[in-house]
């Protein structure tokens, strides 16, 4: 059994009105996919396609109508037990709206160390919150500062870092880059790449930039208003897209070419 | 004569704390019919520039020297003169730009009125066509902005856009905030209906992908200064000033797959406040030497550059 398994995922949401009947929308229809262990899996597609919801319901924040999902055998649901929790994290794309602006970030990085009480006492929380600082490429000092002080990118990094806290075997990564420069996606790209291999991370990248896909993901899903309507490995996709709502993507994005 | 020329545009924020330069010497030109692309990161002058054009920079923001020519004439005194006439604006989202509280029809017909000789029913009837142009059907005139997607949203802001019939379009990042393949419809749009005119544009935007799709030129603008200029073929595949050449090598291409590493450029761009001496970029860059610590280098040969000037 693969290491994230998404088995036939619905979600329908009601749309009360007190005048008619209720109406279901439904944003994921019998979602079927599998995520190695150490691999990146990207899902791709339009706003509404269904990407958000279906990484709400992976990391157990809201739960399917049917179907079901299990990351390393435990059941996810929004009323798993805690210590399966800290196994699973997410990156937003807003480093700006993700952070709390009020709170240093030796806080922001320490306070999943707290609830999930993986460090005792404060001199190992410092020392636990340093090492991660110094991982994802930033310094002991600017667990001081606020998150005001810091760049885009530098910013992307701290939400890492936090993401990192708990050690988690699965990460969820929801337009990390989306709202970073060119050169600074680079290196937060770089950063998540390194980090897979050094700590053996899965992911679960959302974005709609195809070029950012090609560079990251080993398995790739498309998916149209709910429905996963492709699946393949990156290098099949790229090179041999079956469905035509994939080669319009392919064809419409605007990569640079420099050959 | 070029149909816009900038000279040695500088503009300045006056705060307590001291004096920033945001725009520092800019110097370009845009010809008539010409699609221009504005890339840089952040804080790097891009949005700026527009602005300055239009005479949209707030206070305390200033034009502290250079000039800004429209068909010779200088527009920084009194940029009301052309704002909207001869020069329009696209900005990101669509829907601030757009009253929701009027139909697109009255939006249009307001703006027709306003800036061309057009009125009544001559007015109704170029609303007509030109919703036409951008593939809308013209019954839709009596819609209101929200009953449009995002994407048609921007093609009604297009229109609107060339209902004073300009001579220049800045779109300021026109596609950010639309899904992948609307921006390419959008884009492609809007190249159409400004080629069939004549109309320039000069397209803001930090995507190089947008820029090597839908540009014929392109100005690199880093800290404020634009160090490197040319045509996008030569921009994209054979960049002289370091900061483009990592820029390009940074971006994600079709050629690279899970084994790649992407080109990083060490470091961050230099907040305003603290701009290194000599040229902007010199801490980040791999073939700095003394003099590049110490003079800022002109845009000479189109790149700001004292080791790459020379052709």
């Amino acid at each position: 059994m693969s290491f994230v398994e998404v088995d036939e995922v619905s979600r329908v949401f009601h749309k009360r009105s007190l005048f008619s009947k209720s109406q279901g929308v439904q944003a994921l229809k019998n979602v079927s996919l599998s995520i190695q262990q150490g691999e990146t899996y990207a899902l791709v597609g339009e706003s509404g396609s269904g990407k958000s919801t279906l990484a709400r319901i992976v990391v157990g924040v809201d739960n399917a109508s049917s179907g079901q999902v299990s990351i390393a055998g435990h059941q996810i649901s929004t009323s798993m037990p805690k210590e399966n929790r800290r196994d699973i994290q997410m990156v937003f794309q807003s480093p700006y709206a993700s952070l709390n602006p009020r709170w240093r970030v030796h806080d922001l990085v320490a306070e999943p160390l707290r609830a999930f009480g993986i460090t005792q006492g404060r001199k190992a929380t410092v020392q636990r919150v340093t090492e991660l600082l110094e991982q994802v490429g930033l310094q002991a000092d600017d667990a001081r500062k606020f998150p005001h002080q810091f760049s885009g990118g530098q910013r992307q990094r701290i939400s890492i870092a936090r993401a990192l806290s708990s050690n988690p075997k699965f990460i969820v990564c929801d337009e990390p880059t989306s709202a970073l420069d060119v050169s600074v996606q680079a290196q937060v790209l770089n950063l998540l790449k390194d980090l897979q291999s050094e700590l053996g991370l899965t992911y679960l990248f959302i974005t709609h930039d195809l070029a950012v896909v090609k560079t990251m993901a080993h398995q790739i899903g498309v998916l149209k208003q709910g429905v996963l309507i492709e699946e393949q490995s990156a290098d099949d996709l790229f090179a041999s897209p079956q469905h035509q709502y994939t080669k319009d993507l392919l064809a419409a994005a605007p990569v640079l070419s420099v050959a | 004569m070029s149909l816009l020329e900038i000279e040695d545009l500088s503009v300045e924020f006056t705060s307590r704390r001291g004096v920033l330069r945001a725009l520092d010497n800019v110097s370009l030109t845009l010809e008539a019919g010409e699609f221009l692309g504005m890339v840089g990161e952040s804080g790097a002058g891009k949005s700026m520039t527009g602005n300055a054009i239009l005479g949209l920079i707030d206070p305390p923001g200033k034009i502290v020297s250079g000039d800004i020519r429209l068909q010779g004439e200088s527009i920084v005194k009194n940029p009301e003169r052309i704002r909207g006439s001869h020069i329009s604006m696209i900005f990101q989202d669509p829907l601030s730009s757009l009253n929701p509280l009027k139909t697109i029809g009255a939006q249009l017909i307001e703006t027709i009125e306003l800036h061309t000789p057009r009125r009544g029913t001559a007015a109704r009837e170029r609303a007509a066509e030109l919703m036409t142009q951008i593939g809308v059907d013209a019954d839709r005139l009596s819609a209101y902005p929200h009953q449009f997607s995002g994407g048609m949203r921007q093609r009604v802001v297009i229109a609107l856009a060339m209902a004073s019939e300009p001579e220049i379009i800045i779109a300021d990042e026109p596609t950010t905030a639309l899904d992948v393949s609307v921006q390419a419809q959008v884009l492609d749009l809007l190249r159409e209906v400004c080629s069939a005119h004549g109309t320039s544009v000069i397209l803001i935007t930090h995507d190089m992908g947008v820029i090597g799709h839908w540009t014929d030129r392109v100005g690199v603008m880093y800290a404020g200064r634009l160090i490197e200029i040319g045509t996008t073929n030569d921009i994209i595949r054979s960049p002289r000033h370091p900061y483009t050449q990592g820029l390009i090598a940074s971006t994600p291409t079709m050629d690279a797959n899970v084994d790649t590493t992407l080109y990083q450029i060490p470091g961050n761009m230099p907040p305003l406040t603290a701009i290194p001496d000599g040229c902007a970029f010199n801490p980040r860059c791999p073939i700095a030497e003394d003099k590049c610590r110490e003079v800022i280098p002109h845009l000479i040969n189109d790149v700001a550059c004292h080791l790459r000037s020379e052709t």
